[in-house]
């Protein structure tokens, strides 16, 4: 490690104010940062801080998406193999998962990665470490058979105009990997919906087996082929078609679970989103005249990508309500429309996507409100102070 | 009527080296000084200069906005400096202690034959009236104004805080002289607010005229904004004062002996400190002697006051006008390889990120890194965990980012000083300068509404 550090502490001065490269200091600082924690200490204010840091918080996030990924990638083996109806083990599925997934991962943070340094090194400022999610949950919400140059198009748009435009990391009003999502679903989509972009090789066509349908529970349920609806504990598990990591609930709940106790995830935002849900689904069994709207309530929460909605998207803390009541009725409200655009609206059957947007649109006003009923009660409060006297 | 309310927000850090309860008379070391930034928002004006002879009590300055606030002297010496900082800013007047003490005459008086006019007048004599601070803001309150109450904090949550009944044990006589001077201020109440986990000390138990109740919970549980926000907030023109306990006890003296005597009981704490304990000392001190070979070696702190909020001084610096604690930390100005990545066993952090939360109860050497570079803010909610009052922190601390003054109006700047959201500071994961940007919200307020 010395040694390391001392090949950094000679190359430092080149990069700084006066030196050869000042134009790269950004590129240097972030690949520094990333191999040291600074050794800047505090000269005003609190002498000790935290331990946590934007980097570390970031990690945990990735780590709390690694179920759902490694899930993905075992599913789409899985589903490619049925489709084809060829035998295969464990192993195989997994990496001919692998093999599809890990490219759309690695174009998606090499292409957002890239533009966060070109903006970090034109402002002049520090690399943020939110595209390290953002460049992970892009892959997660994507069909697999998408074309990586999609990918990268899509990640481009939606760094550039669903961050950076506002000012970077922090800055935002949309959810920047929802932003790629929603790109993609409206410019291209006949990759981002219908029967075949969901299981590996099926746009192509390699030797399907007969009589398979690579429909997505949510496109049966949408036109009503209730039968076609795979079990329950198929679609809780997750193995069945769907974007690469939004199918398994319970590697979702994994990662719910992480990031509610190490205290990076707002267990506020999910819980609600559910309830939300949950309350939606419900309203619409009581009035069910089609098989979708009779689809019990709590399946709703199973389905699509609800679930990977509420625990990684919804919580995005920037794009989310940043006050604390706020996010109980930010949260309920996401469930609530989701699940409401879902089964009402047969032209967009992803409703999660489209909810969470819509409120991040509204999250600025719901902390509005609260901020003034806080206002308010303390105005009353040093009323009554005075009144007492 | 006792209210005992209990917080449940907040947090303890768990540092090492709490000061033993065992009291240490090591006498007085040779200098002492009285520095002006500890009273935030005054301008000094000298009344001394170089080679001067001065006795305890001695006016050193006063405020030119307030010529009636005088700064004494806490000792019989000469004066031998007056260091200034940038833009010749007065940073502290040095005084070489004369070996005895000699005090001024005030004259010995009993309160409550006085009244109030003559109480202040005395008091701003004899330079006590600093002692007393007042919310909004945390400034020194103006003379001619007559706060709503007057709050009194018995107990410390602060990190390795003394132990203020342990500190107070003997001097019940002083404190409830003191009392007397207070309650003469106000035409409101006097609250007197302890740790609602322990019995009430014999000092601070039968108290005639004030109103005492109780809190329990993690810091900042003990800070008095805390307690003001719950029993009777402030406002613009609500104003209430606040003074420490051992700062009533030199309020006692005083009355008692007409003399001004800072004496004050000091826990040397940190984890860097060899033996820490409780030291008599007084105000203004210089820490070398309670330092010197009772410290490890390598690159350290110097804190007068605790971690969150008090304030760097060098190795012979001395202790602040409002503290009565001393803590020296380890410097943390070294690398470290992968922090992301760390298991982190041996980091404390208030979030459960590390795996230092398998071990409960564990307590940590924690140095002056940052731990992390400045970033825009992305967290939510961090802030509202550790402060257990009815205010949205964050959109405050936006608020005075863009100085929008009405909305920090709103968002309650009058009921907050630094030492309310040094915790925020602390937690926060894109390390935001929360206590600096709030002291400069404070300035702005100051400005536009007087």
């Amino acid at each position: 490690m010395k040694l390391l550090r001392k090949q950094i502490d000679k190359l430092k001065p080149h990069f700084q104010k006066g030196g050869r490269f000042e134009m790269l200091h950004s590129t240097f600082d972030a690949f520094e940062t990333f191999l040291f924690v600074p050794d800047k200490v505090t000269s005003k204010g609190a002498h000790i801080r935290d331990s946590i840091d934007m980097k570390r918080t970031m990690i945990i996030v990735v780590v709390a998406m690694l179920p759902t990924l490694l899930f993905g990638m075992w599913n789409v083996g899985y589903q490619h193999f049925i489709a084809t109806g060829t035998e295969a083990g464990f192993w195989d599925e997994f990496l001919h998962g692998l093999i599809r997934v890990l490219p759309i991962v690695i174009v998606s943070y090499v292409s957002g990665l890239a533009v966060e340094f070109a903006f970090a090194q034109i402002r002049g400022h520090e690399v943020n470490e939110g595209f390290l999610v953002t460049g992970m949950l892009i892959p997660l919400i994507v069909p697999v058979d998408i074309p990586l140059w999609m990918v990268s198009v899509a990640t481009v748009f939606a760094v550039i105009i669903g961050k950076e435009v506002f000012g970077g990391t922090g800055m935002n009003i949309l959810n920047p990997a929802l932003t790629a999502r929603a790109f993609l679903f409206f410019a291209y989509p006949t990759y981002m919906s219908g029967d075949f972009v969901w299981i590996s090789g099926l746009m192509k066509g390699e030797g399907i087996a007969d009589g398979f349908s690579g429909a997505t529970p949510l496109a049966n349920a949408t036109l009503g082929n209730a039968e076609a609806i795979p079990s329950s504990m198929a679609m809780f598990l997750g193995t069945i078609p769907g974007s690469i990591g939004e199918t398994s609930t319970l590697a979702i709940l994994i990662g719910a679970l992480i990031l509610w106790f190490t205290g990076v995830g707002s267990i506020k935002i999910i819980a609600s989103v559910f309830a939300g849900g949950w309350v939606m689904g419900f309203i619409l069994n009581l009035f069910a005249v089609n098989p979708f709207m009779e689809i019990p309530a709590w399946e709703q929460l199973i389905m699509g990508g609800f679930a990977f909605g509420a625990v990684y998207m919804a919580t995005d803390p920037v794009t989310a309500s940043q006050t604390e009541k706020g996010k109980y009725i930010y949260g309920f409200l996401v469930g609530f429309l989701a699940i409401l655009i879902r089964v009402l609206n047969p032209a967009y059957p992803e409703g999660m996507m489209l909810a969470i947007l819509f409120m991040n649109v509204f999250a600025p006003l719901i902390d509005h409100n609260v901020m003034q009923a806080n206002i308010r009660r303390r105005l009353r409060r040093a009323a009554a102070a005075d009144a007492n006297k | 009527m006792s209210k005992v309310i209990r917080l449940r927000k907040g947090l303890n850090i768990p540092l090492k080296g709490k000061a033993e309860k065992i009291l240490v008379n090591q006498g007085l070391p040779d200098k002492f000084a009285v520095k002006p930034v500890d009273f935030p928002g005054i301008r000094p004006k000298m009344l001394i200069k170089p080679d001067d002879e001065v006795k305890a009590g001695t006016p050193l300055f006063f405020d030119k906005y307030n010529p009636g606030v005088m700064f004494a002297s806490p000792v019989r010496g000469r004066v031998v400096a007056i260091n200034r900082g940038e833009r010749r800013r007065i940073l502290e007047v040095v005084i070489k202690h004369g070996g005895s003490m000699e005090y001024e005459d005030f004259g010995k008086a009993d309160p409550a034959s006085l009244d109030r006019d003559a109480i202040t007048g005395l008091l701003l004599k004899s330079g006590l009236w600093p002692l007393f601070r007042q919310r909004p803001y945390g400034i020194i309150p103006r003379p001619g104004e007559t706060p709503r109450s007057i709050f009194i904090s018995g107990f410390d949550t602060a990190p390795l805080a003394p132990d203020y009944d342990f500190v107070m044990q003997d001097s019940g006589n002083e404190f409830r002289k003191g009392i007397d001077v207070i309650k003469k201020l106000t035409d409101g109440k006097v609250y007197l607010n302890l740790n609602a986990d322990y019995p009430p000390s014999d000092v601070f138990a039968g108290l005639n005229g004030v109103e005492v109740n109780y809190f329990s919970g993690p810091h900042p549980a003990g800070n008095v904004g805390v307690h003001i926000h719950h029993l009777e907030p402030v406002h613009k023109n609500g104003k209430v004062w606040y003074i420490n306990p051992q700062d009533v006890l030199v309020l006692g003296r005083l009355f008692m002996n007409g003399i001004v005597d800072f004496s004050r009981i000091v826990a040397l704490t940190g984890s860097e400190i060899v033996k820490p304990r409780y030291y008599r000392s007084m105000m203004g001190a210089s820490v070398d002697i309670l330092v010197r070979d009772n410290v490890s070696g390598g690159n350290n702190r110097y804190i007068s006051g605790n971690v969150l909020t008090g304030s760097r001084i060098p190795s012979d610096g001395f202790i602040g006008f409002y503290d009565s604690q001393v803590t020296v930390i380890p410097e943390g100005d070294h690398y470290r390889f992968m922090g992301w990545a760390e298991p982190g066993l041996d980091r404390f952090s208030s979030s459960r990120t590390f795996f230092s939360w398998l071990m409960p109860g564990r307590e940590y050497r924690h140095d002056t890194n940052y731990n992390g570079g400045e970033r825009a803010y992305v967290m939510t909610g961090e802030y509202e965990k550790v402060l257990p009052m009815d205010i949205i922190p964050q959109q405050l601390v936006k608020a005075i980012m863009v100085e929008d003054i009405d909305k920090m109006e709103n968002l309650g700047i009058y009921e907050l000083v630094e030492e309310d959201l040094a915790l925020c500071e602390y937690v926060c994961t894109s390390k935001i300068e929360v206590q600096t940007i709030l002291r400069r919200g404070i300035e702005l307020m100051v400005k536009e509404t007087s």
